[in-house]
């Protein structure tokens, strides 16, 4: 593989990644819990949208297809998202922990892409930092919130939805045989650094918000996904989600 | 009898059309409002822009940031329990701030000056000329 295909792997799992939650989380419009927080957790599924438009544009300019095409046409093996992000909604206690856990990991990576040598992806992750900063803002003020702040049962759900969506997130981490050459390169400094940051991180916020994460020993992490390999929830949505555009797929929107 | 949407996720749902259950509103479930005041560039003053819903202070700015600063230019929020802020007026006593019409004095608007000031203006303008 040349560098190329390093960099196109990397920009496919950010932006799969990116697509694949923001319409997850959009998925919540229009019957979130209160309308403050429906409009609060539409509004960062939009940002994040937009975000797998930039990184599909960045692509555009390697010279993969346009962001539409990617974004509605491509099937599920095709995507290189992980599989945390494909889950079905669940209740709003597994969507507001499964983008804790992202966001916390999106955070992280993009804090180590500012410095990339890759400068389209440097200049993104600058662009966008304000942005996921109130991501980041927003999923922590809930963990510490329901978890700390609110009463038993608040914290009971939290705290059984944490164990079951906490192991799901180090899909995120699932090496890749690209990955020395992107260290070595200077573009990025690889999943198992940005996990170890992960894994403190996170800790110190479900400290704050008397949540406890399942033992590291116990989980066996659910990889696939950036080879291609999707849990079966993925291709429904992939259909849903592209239901309009492929019945007139050059229609000007 | 499942309600039949033309939203996937309203029939994910699965919710009942003939036995909606609306649980009745308890002490609580209504959260305490708080006002937002929004400032558009430094050193401007904070003017308010509405109202929320919001258990605490830092949940209210969580959700006054994306529902009064997402359209419009903004380098700051305020947000205030609306129970601490104090009022005079209202419906009962707005003739509170009646005045009788000889005052005219004590309000900006008594002072007769801008045709003074336009006629300065002109005629400094013409001389620096």
């Amino acid at each position: 593989m040349n560098s190329t295909d390093a960099v196109r792997d990397l920009l496919y799992r950010m932006a799969d990644d990116s697509l694949i939650i923001a319409h997850r989380n959009s998925e919540w419009t229009g019957i979130g819990p209160i309308l403050e927080e429906d409009i609060a957790f539409s509004s960062i599924a939009q940002d994040k949208m937009g975000h797998a438009q930039a990184l599909y544009e960045i692509l555009h300019g390697l010279g993969e297809a346009d962001p539409d095409t990617l974004a509605f046409t491509r099937d599920a093996a095709a995507f290189r998202c992980c599989h945390l992000v494909e889950y079905p909604i669940g209740d709003y206690s597994f969507s507001l922990i499964r983008n804790f856990l992202f966001n916390t990991a999106e955070h992280l990576r993009y804090s180590m892409l500012e410095t990339s040598a890759l400068d389209p992806l440097a200049k993104l992750s600058l662009k966008i930092r304000g942005e996921i900063k109130y991501h980041l803002f927003h999923s922590n003020t809930w963990i510490v919130q329901l978890g700390a702040k609110g009463n038993k049962e608040s914290h009971d759900r939290m705290q059984s939805t944490l164990e079951e969506v906490y192991p799901l997130a180090f899909s995120i981490f699932e090496p890749s045989e690209n990955e020395q050459e992107l260290i070595d390169s200077g573009i990025f400094g690889g999943e198992h650094l940005l996990r170890e940051r992960w894994i403190e991180t996170v800790g110190k916020v479900l400290a704050e918000a008397t949540l406890v994460p399942p033992s590291l020993d116990s989980i066996e992490p659910g990889y696939g996904g950036r080879k291609g390999h999707h849990t079966r929830y993925l291709q429904p949505m992939l259909d849903e989600m592209g239901e309009v555009f492929r019945i007139d797929p050059s229609a000007e929107w | 009898l499942k309600i039949n949407s033309l939203d996937p996720r309203i029939d994910r749902a699965g919710l009942s059309a003939a036995n909606p259950e609306f649980p009745l509103p308890e002490e609580g479930d209504q959260m305490e409002t708080w006002e937002v005041f929004h400032i558009g560039v430094r050193g401007a003053h904070a003017v308010h822009v509405g109202s929320l819903h919001a258990p605490n202070a830092e949940v209210a700015l969580l959700f006054a940031k994306e529902q009064y600063a997402r359209r419009m230019k903004c380098v700051s929020l305020w947000v205030v329990r609306t129970s601490d802020i104090s009022t005079i007026g209202g419906e009962e006593d707005s003739d509170i701030f009646e005045t009788t019409t000889s005052k005219d004095y004590r309000e900006a608007r008594g002072y007769r000056v801008g045709g003074k000031i336009t006629a300065f203006k002109r005629k400094n303008a013409t001389s620096n000329e």
